[in-house]
């Protein structure tokens, strides 16, 4: 879509300015403080992601219309190694990178929509979806 | 993004003022960390109020200086997780367990007096 907003993911400090794109982006688009923090805090543990696995990649950030809703769309996106069991990786309380292990359920827990592919030394497409209500 | 840190008799206070990077987040737990033992300090209030996010980084890292000030015999207290904030960190199953909170600073600071007391 024309209107996405891209942000590069190369260290720390694109996080920051990947989810203050992100609150902006949400609450432009009407969704309550409560769902705007949900949705920068979703974009700051993905982001967080591709700096501890796969050290760069981008999230895009989209608002999404069909014919009776509207949300904003975060796609997270990588040419890192890739996620060996997506099973392991849903579950609490899993991580390879001696982090808390809460990223990928937690982030599900945030949004409405989680979709998830990933090819072992390829990287991982992370696309979420909060609807606005 | 330097995070101001007063002395205000036996407590140190910190309020950080804008979203911090992790870089960020590091260097004031270095900060702190030296002027509780510069000053000796009994406790530490940390105002969080103008932190927009708290994910999972900040969040130990928080831990960590609570534990860290702990070892050098001072208590220390969160004040000022805004309501957004605490409902995001839940539901990302994020926990400051072990760590005391309040709501303000003036809540914050009379934590640490009572602690005071009770622990003399």
């Amino acid at each position: 879509m024309p209107d996405d907003i891209r942000v590069l993911i190369r260290s720390n400090l694109d996080i920051v300015k990947a989810r203050q794109e992100g609150r902006a982006l949400a609450a432009r688009t009407g969704f309550s403080a409560t769902d705007v923090t949900l949705i920068a805090t979703a974009i700051s543990e993905l982001a967080r992601n591709i700096v501890s696995y796969a050290r760069q990649g981008e999230i895009v950030l989209g608002v999404v219309e069909s014919a009776n809703a509207k949300g904003v769309t975060i796609i997270s996106r990588d040419s890192g190694p890739g996620i060996r069991s997506i099973d392991d990786a849903m579950r609490d309380g899993y991580s390879t990178s001696g982090g808390l292990g809460l990223g990928l359920p937690g982030v599900r827990r945030l949004v409405d929509e989680f979709i998830i592919e990933s090819v072992l030394g390829r990287g991982t497409v992370v696309r979420v979806t909060k609807w606005l209500r | 993004m330097e995070v101001p840190i007063l002395k205000q008799g036996r407590y140190l206070i910190a309020t950080i003022q804008a979203a911090l990077s992790d870089e960020d987040l590091l260097q004031f737990r270095r900060a702190l960390l030296d002027r509780v033992i510069q000053f000796r300090s009994r406790g530490v209030v940390v105002d969080v109020t103008a932190l927009d996010v708290m994910d999972s980084f900040a969040t130990r890292t928080l831990r960590d200086i609570t534990y860290m000030i702990r070892l050098r015999g001072a208590d220390t207290v969160i004040v000022g997780i805004q309501p957004e904030v605490a409902f995001a960190m839940v539901q990302l199953g994020l926990t400051l367990e072990g760590v005391a909170t309040a709501l303000d600073l003036e809540e914050g600071l009379a934590h640490l007096e009572q602690r005071a007391r009770s622990s003399s």
